[in-house]
């Protein structure tokens, strides 16, 4: 059993990756119908698919914490209650844009998860196992187009290139610790993040030049998870536009 | 490609080859890729299969609007999976087509330029989040009523595709009936939403089987060829039987004031079909026949600088391998 405050933190970081991959996992949808080629609009349907499985997961574990209701999180809070780093949220740009952010976000995770997996708070430990598994695919996929971007053609060069300038400086944010993640590190629930940062960067960095991409030097990095972008609104506004279009439903 | 210029009526072995073919069918054996076919058999299947893939690409676009905005985890996951088995679909039916000796990209550059066409039940708008449960009940309902038949169908990849794709397709029809009754029985404003649903697309699926039988010139060689193993008319029915008793149950009205049940058939009999509308929306004057090429055009256009970088990788990876 975990003591009130511990629980109020894994709250609150359960949180924060659920909005990750339901902000995510939106983006990804706008996609599905319109990609390159039919195999990717599997491919991208599956994603989505799977990060907000992972959406489910965390929220249904925060759920038994505190007896909270997943869809009603997920639908009925406004944007300024949203935890999501400005990464996921960003609009889905062209397929460089799309790509490039999500091998950036799924090296983020399989890093964090296979330490997750290791948490001394055992549902957490089991479900990190288990996402993991399915995130090794998104990698191998992501990094895979990283590199046909990278070394395809001259255009899909310059609109990768472009990409990672825009996204790079988002991805210190993911490192960042919530003001109640410390005494869930120290407790060994949750991996400490800002460890993992330098790591991440060897990784990443590695890959990219091997790819004929370069990471950009400084850019703005948010504080914190309260600060978004104003594209965040009308991607909830528009994800809970049926949801709250009728008080008097009980359910959908 | 190289064409094919074998199965036509004025080659000299025509009527053996021919009278072997159709025995074959008579027996009940599928025919194969490498097979003898009629060309016109050939053609045939490759105008019905190209036009069912085309159907479930352009078909995702009405459905994949509301994925966004689909109103809970479960319905939203239930969506993408929906739609992620049309591309799928797709996919496949592409080339059980490419079997008979046509490519992709040919079918794509047909449906693109406006030539070929696909199911007419995607040139009508999703106005509500009630017409994603409508399309999976009553329009998977009527697809998987034809792709049932087809399966039977005479030629061995489109029968193997059809059975697959029904096994998937019957899971769309289950959850789409299933939000249907809950909406059914929901709140006012759910009610209302799903009765005009329905009210919208009534009438649309039940063109989906196509014109009547007296208005079907192809029929009767379809048939003949066990390419189709029913008529249109026998298809709308067996969808009728099913459905009208379903939907009258769930407290919905169909907006057919001549439906009528005949007791000495056991068919539900409908009124007049809106004929008029089905051929203008077939020739290109349906609500959303230039947006649905629209988004496919600017898919593909958008798509282009990806599929080069595709290419070039592979070359490049090809080069580096032969090194």
């Amino acid at each position: 059993m975990l003591d009130p405050y511990l629980k109020e933190a894994l709250v609150a970081r359960l949180t924060a990756w659920a909005d990750d991959e339901v902000v995510l996992a939106q983006r990804l949808s706008e996609w599905v119908g319109h990609a390159p080629i039919l195999e990717e609009d599997i491919a991208i349907a599956n994603l989505a698919q799977d990060e907000l499985g992972h959406a489910k997961v965390w929220l249904e574990l925060r759920q038994e914490l505190d007896g909270s209701d997943p869809d009603h999180l997920v639908f009925f809070r406004d944007p300024l209650e949203y935890q999501n780093a400005v990464l996921v949220e960003l609009p889905k740009g062209d397929w460089a844009f799309t790509m490039v952010r999500q091998y950036l976000f799924d090296a983020y995770e399989n890093l964090w998860l296979k330490e997750a997996a290791q948490s001394a708070y055992p549902p957490l430990a089991e479900a990190a196992g288990r996402i993991l598994k399915e995130e090794k695919f998104h990698l191998r996929h992501s990094s895979l187009w990283l590199e046909r971007l990278g070394q395809g053609t001259e255009e899909s060069h310059r609109r990768a290139q472009e990409a990672l300038d825009t996204l790079f400086p988002y991805v210190r944010q993911l490192f960042q610790l919530l003001p109640t993640d410390e005494a869930l590190v120290e407790a060994g629930i949750l991996p400490d993040l800002r460890a993992l940062e330098a790591p991440y960067l060897e990784e990443v960095e590695a890959r990219l030049e091997r790819v004929g991409l370069r990471p950009p030097q400084g850019g703005y990095v948010p504080k914190s998870r309260q600060e978004h972008t104003e594209y965040l609104w009308s991607l909830l506004a528009e994800m809970q536009s049926v949801a709250r279009w009728d008080p008097e439903a009980k359910a959908w | 490609m190289v064409k094919l210029r074998i199965g036509y009526p004025e080659d000299p072995d025509y009527g053996e080859r021919l009278a072997e073919f159709e025995a074959r069918i008579a027996r009940g054996e599928k025919i194969e890729p490498g097979d003898w076919m009629p060309a016109e058999y050939r053609r045939q299947l490759i105008r019905m299969i190209s036009q069912h893939a085309h159907s479930e690409w352009v078909g995702m676009l009405p459905e994949g609007a509301w994925i966004p905005r689909a109103p809970s985890l479960r319905r939203k996951l239930i969506l993408l999976a929906k739609v992620q088995d049309e591309a799928g679909h797709g996919q496949y039916l592409y080339h059980a087509a490419e079997t008979l000796g046509i490519t992709r990209e040919e079918m794509v550059a047909a449906l693109l330029s406006g030539k070929a066409k696909y199911s007419n039940i995607f040139n009508y708008p999703t106005l509500t989040w009630a017409d994603v449960g409508i399309i999976g009940w009553l329009v998977d309902g009527m697809a998987i009523k034809n792709q049932t038949m087809l399966a039977q169908c005479s030629y061995g990849p489109y029968s193997r595709a059809m059975v697959r794709i029904c096994a998937e397709e019957t899971f769309h029809h289950k959850q789409g009936k299933e939000a249907v009754l809950l909406y059914a029985k929901g709140s006012r404003k759910q009610r209302q939403m799903v009765q005009d649903a329905l009210n919208r697309w009534w009438w649309p699926t039940l063109m989906m089987a196509g014109p009547h039988d007296t208005d079907s010139p192809h029929t009767p060689l379809l048939l003949r060829w066990g390419i189709k193993t029913k008529t249109n008319d026998q298809v709308r029915q067996e969808f009728l039987n099913e459905h009208v008793p379903e939907l009258l149950e769930a407290g919905l009205r169909i907006p057919d004031p001549h439906l009528r049940y005949d007791e000495k058939t056991g068919n539900w009999i409908h009124g007049p079909i809106p004929w008029d509308e089905f051929w203008k929306v077939i020739n290109g004057e349906g609500p959303m026949n230039r947006q649905r090429l629209l988004a496919r055009r600017r898919a593909h256009e958008e798509g282009r600088w990806v599929r080069e970088a595709l290419e070039a990788y592979a070359q490049r990876q090809l080069a580096q391998a032969a090194d």
